[in-house]
């Protein structure tokens, strides 16, 4: 049963990567990302981590996506691609690499020889395992130094977001 | 149970389909949102490793992942709205010089 969802959920989620990279129009483009986002969602529920499960669904598909598909509309983005491509040569290459990259990958999974957790299937374990009770204290007592370092990084962030806007304006006020 | 390498092979085809997005594609925005697949795959592998060691610090640091990403696209955006304004454009073959 688990087995057919995870089939069902990773055949939309590489479905939906692929048509992301395929498609002509950016918009496409990230509601495709939204449809990979929302598979990836279901597979961390059938990992047992309905904390992740939300955070995903909030963070990813609730801000980031609505961010992307903002920047693509403010900035007129949907269709950037339709001149020509001036060094088209690199699209064959970009291709073949890949399909390297695959083929080491499968060498390395199925192949190589391998580390014991890969080997063994992941045993079912206590159900409530990850639960968001769980990963609260985790949060708070072991990582609490990288938590706190995290609010830094959104601080980092948002000052730059704003520090960058504030130039923009200086500058065109000078012109 | 689905085996844990199930999860890591589609991880892996995952990160392969943005690799490839970053390297076809010239809209910056798309370029972006491959980047965000890779992350997103590389939390994949994450989150089953840490249900095959029944270890929580996987999702830990699946959390911390995207709690960076969240920040890394609102500046990445930014960027990319300044450069539209001086540059009119988002195809990153335009945009080869460090000037602004």
């Amino acid at each position: 049963m688990e087995l057919v969802v995870f089939i069902i959920s990773a055949a939309v989620a590489i479905l939906g990567a692929g048509a992301m990279v395929l498609s002509k129009n950016a918009i496409h483009s990230a509601l495709f990302l939204l449809l990979n986002l929302g598979a990836i969602a279901v597979l961390y529920l059938l990992l047992r981590a309905p904390f992740l499960f939300a955070i995903q669904l909030i963070v990813y598909a609730g801000a980031i996506i609505v961010l992307f598909l903002f920047a693509v509309m403010l900035l007129g983005a949907e269709r950037a691609e339709d001149e020509r491509d001036r060094i088209a040569w690199q699209r064959p290459v970009a291709l073949v690499m890949g399909l390297l990259l695959l083929a080491e990958t499968i060498y390395v999974i199925f192949f190589a020889p391998r580390a014991s957790v890969l080997a063994t299937a992941n045993s079912g374990g206590g159900e409530d395992f990850g639960a968001p009770i769980h990963i609260g204290e985790a949060l708070f007592s072991v990582y609490l130094l990288p938590f706190e370092l995290t609010s830094v990084i959104l601080l980092a962030a948002i000052v730059g977001v704003v520090v960058l806007h504030r130039r923009e304006q200086q500058s065109r006020g000078a012109e | 149970m689905v085996p844990t390498i199930y999860y890591v092979f589609l991880s892996g085809v995952l990160f392969i389909i943005g690799v490839l997005g970053v390297l076809v594609r010239r809209n910056a925005l798309v370029v972006f949102m491959s980047i965000e697949l890779m992350l997103n795959s590389a939390n994949l592998a994450l989150v089953s490793f840490a249900q095959a060691r029944q270890s929580l610090g996987g999702q830990i640091l699946v959390f911390f992942v995207i709690t960076v990403a969240a920040a890394e696209v609102a500046v990445g955006l930014a960027l990319l709205v300044t450069i539209f304004g001086t540059k009119r454009t988002t195809d990153i073959d335009e945009i080869s010089t460090l000037r602004g």
